[in-house]
């Protein structure tokens, strides 16, 4: 039943086709979202490969915030596979999400492949590119609507 | 699949929740939930809502502004952006404004020089706007909101000249827009700023949209453990700290079973951070900055990213500038190694 409301959700969003970035609000404070977008990716049949900090010094620096990390994630056959055929993507991956507080409520985003998608033909890698947007969106979604 | 079905789901439900529901989704990550502002500048307060006409909004929806940050939603229907707007009038309750679209005659070369006295400060000397995003993060705390960009096309093709001298002598009150009164400036002053303000053309924005390649690639003379040292040092010589190295698929693989040929080396430093964040809060999808080394029956390879090629996505032209140099700063540093 949730994953149909989800799936709901998903069809009525307008954030489809020519989407550039992907990204949303959540109401929730950073450690509570954090730990929904942990369990979302999880969902999605994806594995966590590491949590990065980038704020080391930035309160310090006049920002608002010192929470700010990088979720690296993927799927280990999934990338040995494109990474065997398509070295040139490796820069890319694992896929990522990043997280960051914004006063009380926290904001997350992730990259379509839409900058990639002009250098590649192969239907199998444009139909992955497909997949994880999708699969992105509905993890985002997922702590979006989170209460 | 999913494309076909999406025009009978929103138009045909657009009730009073449909409003509420769509800016969540599309606005509300930038604008905030009740439109405080975030990466995007407040939408809630009374003195722009009080001006803002409904073909300002509208146009303002689906043109975007080129360059600054804020999308252009050619994707949603008429009835959606009708929705999303009802719903960010209800902020205030108040009809919306409406204009004639007549120009007004006013001399440009007098606004010319009350614009340089008076605005330059915070809009630029070109009207290119303040630097940075919307109100948090990005932004300084002693500059709570940042000065839109008034040559931006997105915004001049949205804003009547009526709107635009309703703008100016209200001011905003919340945001450091000052009234024109409170500039010690008549009305008839507002008439010649906004003859200039018409005159304000964008410097063109990478004009040219065919897409960059989107791997920086190094073959190398020397082995993967040699390249590896090779990077660190040049990472190090151009005062990064190296953060971290690991195998690609490290934190996937069992623990002593990962592919040793494939190494990820993180670095970065604060002022490299510092300068990247005060540009857009969410360059952190270039962040820590990475090279990615990959040894082959042939060779070993270099690789990074084209921070060129993502900024693209970010629709941010100081984002664009700023990945010049990050574009540099990489290949000097995978030259350095592999040479
Ligand atoms: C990625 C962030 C982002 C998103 C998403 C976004 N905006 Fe914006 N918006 C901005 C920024 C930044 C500006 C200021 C642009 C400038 O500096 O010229 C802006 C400006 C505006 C303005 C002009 C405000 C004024 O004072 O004249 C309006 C209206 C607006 N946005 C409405 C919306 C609506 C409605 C949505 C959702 C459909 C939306 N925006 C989505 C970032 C965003
Ligand atoms: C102290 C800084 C400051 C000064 C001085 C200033 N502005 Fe502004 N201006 C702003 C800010 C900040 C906003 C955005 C307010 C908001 O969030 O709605 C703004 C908004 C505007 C807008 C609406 C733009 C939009 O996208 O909605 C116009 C037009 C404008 N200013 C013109 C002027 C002119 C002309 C002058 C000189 C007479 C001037 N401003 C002086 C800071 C300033």
């Amino acid at each position: 039943m949730k994953r149909f409301l989800l799936l709901a959700l998903l069809l009525v969003s307008p954030l489809l086709a020519a989407q550039d970035l992907f990204m949303v609000r959540s109401q929730l404070p950073f450690p509570e979202a954090m730990s929904v977008l942990q369990q979302s990716i999880g969902e999605s049949g994806f594995h966590i490969s590491r949590v990065q900090r980038v704020d080391i010094g930035l309160t310090k620096s006049g920002y608002k915030t010192d929470k700010y990390r990088i979720v690296f994630f993927g799927d280990l056959d999934e990338l040995h596979a494109v990474s065997d055929r398509h070295p040139d993507l490796i820069p890319s991956l694992p896929l990522k999400i990043a997280i960051f507080a914004e006063n009380g409520e926290t904001l997350l985003l992730a990259s379509s492949f839409k900058h990639l998608r002009p250098f590649y033909t192969s239907p199998d890698l444009l139909q992955k590119f497909d997949q994880w947007e999708s699969a992105i969106r509905e993890i985002l979604e997922r702590v979006r609507v989170a209460e | 699949m999913v494309f076909t079905l999406l025009p009978l789901s929103a138009v045909a439900v657009a009730g009073p929740g449909e409003g509420a529901m769509l800016y969540r989704q599309n606005c509300a990550v930038c604008h905030g939930v009740d439109g405080d502002g975030g990466v995007g500048i407040p939408l809630n307060l009374p003195d722009f809502l009080a001006v803002a006409s409904d073909d300002y909004l509208r146009n303002t929806l689906r043109d975007g502004r080129p360059g600054r940050v804020m999308p252009a939603f050619a994707n949603l229907s008429d009835a959606e952006v009708e929705a999303i707007i009802g719903y960010i009038r209800s902020w205030s309750g108040q009809d919306a404004p409406v204009y004639h679209d007549r120009s007004l005659h006013g001399d440009a070369q007098r606004g010319r020089r009350l614009y340089e006295k008076n605005c330059t400060a915070c809009h630029g000397d070109r009207g290119q706007g303040g630097t940075g995003t919307g109100v948090t993060f990005s932004r300084p705390r002693e500059a709570p909101v940042m000065a839109p960009a008034l040559d931006n096309p997105g915004f001049q093709d949205s804003v009547s000249d009526a709107m635009l001298k309703a703008t100016l002598l209200r001011g905003r009150k919340g945001t450091p827009m000052p009234s024109i009164a409170a500039l010690g400036l008549q009305e008839k002053d507002a008439d010649d700023l906004v003859a200039y303000l018409r005159t304000l053309k964008m410097e063109s924005i990478s004009a040219d949209s065919k897409p960059l390649e989107p791997v920086i690639l190094y073959e190398s003379e020397y082995d993967l453990e040699q390249t590896l040292e090779n990077l660190k040092q040049a990472v190090v010589g151009r005062n990064f700290r190296v953060i971290r190295e690991q195998y690609l698929d490290q934190g996937l693989a069992a623990e002593g079973k990962e592919d040793k040929h494939r190494i990820i080396l993180y670095f970065c430093n604060f002022a490299f951070l510092n300068d990247a964040l005060a540009i857009d809060p969410r360059v952190g999808l270039f962040l820590p900055c990475r090279i990615t080394l990959i040894e082959t029956d042939h060779g070993v390879q270099v690789m990074s990213i084209n921070p060129k090629n993502l900024s693209r996505l970010f629709n941010n032209s100081e984002l664009d500038r700023y990945c010049e140099q990050m574009h540099d700063l990489y290949a000097e540093i995978m030259e350095d190694a592999t040479l």
